[in-house]
């Protein structure tokens, strides 16, 4: 660890990680919830059990997120954080309000929440991803502008490097457009319309940015390879996401109330979509390729390869499946929708953040890399995670092809309720897969639970 | 990518390009207002149907259903609701209002919410103007 500010990161990484825990255990539950339909009912509906699983994968990765930036933006800026009692300050405020929301969730009916936080003077809430009161919505902005606030002025003060200005690009249009959270109007069709600002504008804009930089950060500090090399790839990936992805937003655009023109704006600019993801891979097997050192922490390593490779496949591959019109006039909406959300959560971000903890973790702790056994553990919970997800994602596929040919491609549709008993051999499926899942995850934590007697040391001799 | 392709055009491209695609997002997003009024039927929007939406969101209809396709996975469309239920606004208050507490054994379960005559009414009218939106033909059929 260069500077001091930096060990900031680790409360959020282990707050990021242990909400991870909650939001696959409540993943669980709706997962026998969608076989034993009355499982925990009327004490915890469906509906609460999804609210509770994404808001806390968005919490998490959000901490996942702080948590990189405040461990990288001292080291490339070549200085100690601006203003580190505020960075200290908000991890408690945010795990508060993320705590205070989810207790709200769970202890009382949605409407009763509704009414305490006083949503009918300001409504935001129910809508999916962004069921928070708003009262935590506000939290989260404040949170945000804090947390902007040490990280800017130590990028502007300090080194401007390219992975920095990415980074910092990414967290400002992050809090940007999550102000769209705000805007709820009665008419359903804008509604909509400026809903995916948030969400697709997120992780198909500018959270790529903050994937990019997180990636090119850990692929630098563990091959060695020159930075003009790495900047150069940075930029190329972050324009054709871009490019690809603002008008891209137009594949949520085709059946909502809007012009039937983004039908082809959608399809043909998403369809560009998976470039950037694939360069992401290209990047990170040339830059691994062409490393100049053999980083100790191989276990990183893994988790940088498996980042570009799962993140192409979860948002690239299945993304493009249902991305053109006349596709997703039949899979609008169906389990197809939730596989591809899974993998490319997973794939993309929750993997990003599991690469730089993995990193930063052993720096913070004063040693370069885990002993050997530790690392062998953790890359059996990489294994174990990645490959259980790819069965989640494949079973889930298997019951939206089949949802998609019996509900609405037939001659003779069935009904929603009838095709979904047709189907419910892959959700046993799924849920098995998830319970090796939630293992794997058990398993990153336990590797780096603090070794008692450490005899081994580090494979390598250090290199600087 | 060799030397004749240097980092600052890869620089001037991200900025270019980026610049050029919010403002033509810009320009869609301009276009798609004006073309709205058309399609988005707003002139089904009255205060009942206002109260309607506040109350799908206040109890979070959304957390298992899809309203034109975008929600949860876990019950039916609710978008051509109204037409499934062959327009009939009483048949869709009748099947909200007399949901089992305790569930239905085994089954996928709707809770029961104990709404009043008057709220019961204005879903079923925020759920008949849903129905009235132009989807471009979505979806498929009226099985949603
Ligand atoms: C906990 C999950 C859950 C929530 C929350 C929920 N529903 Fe449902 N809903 C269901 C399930 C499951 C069914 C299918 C019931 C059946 O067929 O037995 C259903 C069916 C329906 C139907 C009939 C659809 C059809 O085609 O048969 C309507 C209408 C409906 N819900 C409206 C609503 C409204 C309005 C709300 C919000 C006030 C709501 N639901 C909230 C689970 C839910
Ligand atoms: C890491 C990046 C990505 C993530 C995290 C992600 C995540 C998601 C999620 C969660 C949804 C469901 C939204 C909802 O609840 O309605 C969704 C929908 C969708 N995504 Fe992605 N996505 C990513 C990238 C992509 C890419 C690159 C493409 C296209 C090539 C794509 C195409 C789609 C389409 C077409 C839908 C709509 C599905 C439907 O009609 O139901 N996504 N995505
Ligand atoms: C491991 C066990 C898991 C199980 C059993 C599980 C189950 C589920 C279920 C049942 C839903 C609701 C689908 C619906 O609306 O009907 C859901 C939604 C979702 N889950 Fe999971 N989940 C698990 C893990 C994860 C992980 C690890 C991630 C990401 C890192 C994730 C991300 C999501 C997302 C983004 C959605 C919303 C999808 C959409 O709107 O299309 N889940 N999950
Ligand atoms: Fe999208």
């Amino acid at each position: 660890m260069e500077y001091q500010t930096q060990a900031i990161a680790r409360p959020y990484f282990i707050a990021a990680i242990g909400l991870f825990v909650g939001q696959v255990i409540f993943g669980l539950i709706m997962g026998l919830q969608y076989v034993i339909g009355d499982f925990l009912f009327p004490e915890i509906p469906f509906n609460i059990a999804r609210m509770v699983h994404t808001n806390l994968l968005i919490v998490w990765l959000l901490f996942g997120f702080m948590g990189a930036a405040y461990y990288l933006v001292p080291e490339e800026s070549g200085r100690e954080l601006h203003a580190p009692w505020l960075a200290r300050l908000m991890f408690w405020v945010f795990l508060l309000a993320g705590a205070l929301t989810v207790i709200g969730y769970l202890a009382m009916p949605y409407a009763r929440l509704a009414e305490l936080t006083g949503n009918h003077i300001f409504p935001t809430m129910g809508r999916e991803f962004l069921e928070q009161p708003t009262i935590t919505k506000v939290g989260i902005v404040v949170v945000a502008l804090a947390f902007l606030y040490s990280i800017g002025m130590t990028v502007l003060s300090g080194r401007k490097t390219v992975i920095n200005t990415v980074l910092l690009t990414g967290l400002v249009g992050l809090a940007l457009m999550f102000l769209f959270a705000f805007y709820n109007p009665d008419n359903l069709a804008k509604d909509k319309y400026y809903w995916w600002w948030v969400v697709h504008l997120w992780v198909e804009g500018v959270w790529e940015l903050i994937l990019a930089a997180i990636l090119a950060f850990v692929l630098i500090k563990t091959t060695g390879v020159d930075r003009e090399v790495i900047e150069k790839w940075v930029y190329v990936i972050v324009a054709m996401v871009l490019i690809s992805g603002l008008i891209g937003t137009g594949h949520h655009y085709y059946w909502i109330g809007v012009p039937a023109y983004w039908q082809w704006w959608g399809s043909i600019f998403s369809a560009l979509e998976p470039i950037p993801f694939f360069l992401m891979t290209l990047f990170a097997f040339n830059t691994i390729n062409r490393r100049r050192r053999d980083h100790p922490n191989k276990a990183t390593v893994l988790w940088a390869m498996g980042t570009a490779v799962m993140a192409f496949l979860g948002a690239g591959v299945w993304g493009f499946m249902h991305t053109l019109a006349p596709v997703n006039y039949y899979t609008h909406g169906t389990q197809l929708t939730a596989a591809h959300g899974h993998m490319a959560f997973y794939g993309a971000y929750a993997m990003v953040v599991m690469t730089i903890i993995s990193y930063a973790i052993p720096i913070l702790r004063g040693q370069e890399a885990k002993s050997n056994r530790m690392q062998v553990m953790e890359m059996w919970s990489f294994w174990l995670m990645t490959v259980s997800m790819v069965f989640i994602t494949l079973f889930l596929t298997g019951a939206g092809i089949v949802q998609t040919y019996l509900q609405r491609y037939t001659d003779a549709p069935q009904t929603f309720m009838v095709v979904q008993e047709k189907v419910a051999l892959f959700y046993w499926m799924r849920e098995v897969s998830g319970l090796v899942f939630l293992f794997g995850l058990i398993l990153f934590i336990a590797s780096f639970w603090p070794e008692r007697v450490r005899q081994e040391q580090p494979l390598e001799p250090q290199t600087a | 990518m060799r030397e004749m392709f240097t980092k600052s055009m890869a620089r001037n491209i991200y900025y270019g390009g980026s610049l050029f695609f919010i403002l033509l997002f810009l320009a869609l997003t301009f276009d798609t207002h004006r073309a709205w009024p058309e399609r988005d039927n707003r002139q089904a929007i009255t205060e009942q149907v206002a109260e309607g939406k506040r109350l799908w969101e206040e109890n979070n209809c959304i957390g298992c259903h899809t309203l034109l396709g975008e929600g949860a996975y876990f019950a039916p469309e609710l978008g051509n609701a109204y037409k499934r239920f062959g327009e009939n606004k009483e048949a869709l208050k009748i099947f909200i209002r007399t949901r089992p507490v305790d569930g239905i054994p085994g089954r996928r379960s709707m809770p029961q919410f104990n709404f009043t005559e008057a709220q019961l009414d204005a879903l079923a009218e925020f759920l008949k103007y849903v129905s009235g939106i132009n989807t471009e033909n979505w979806p498929p059929n009226v099985q949603g």
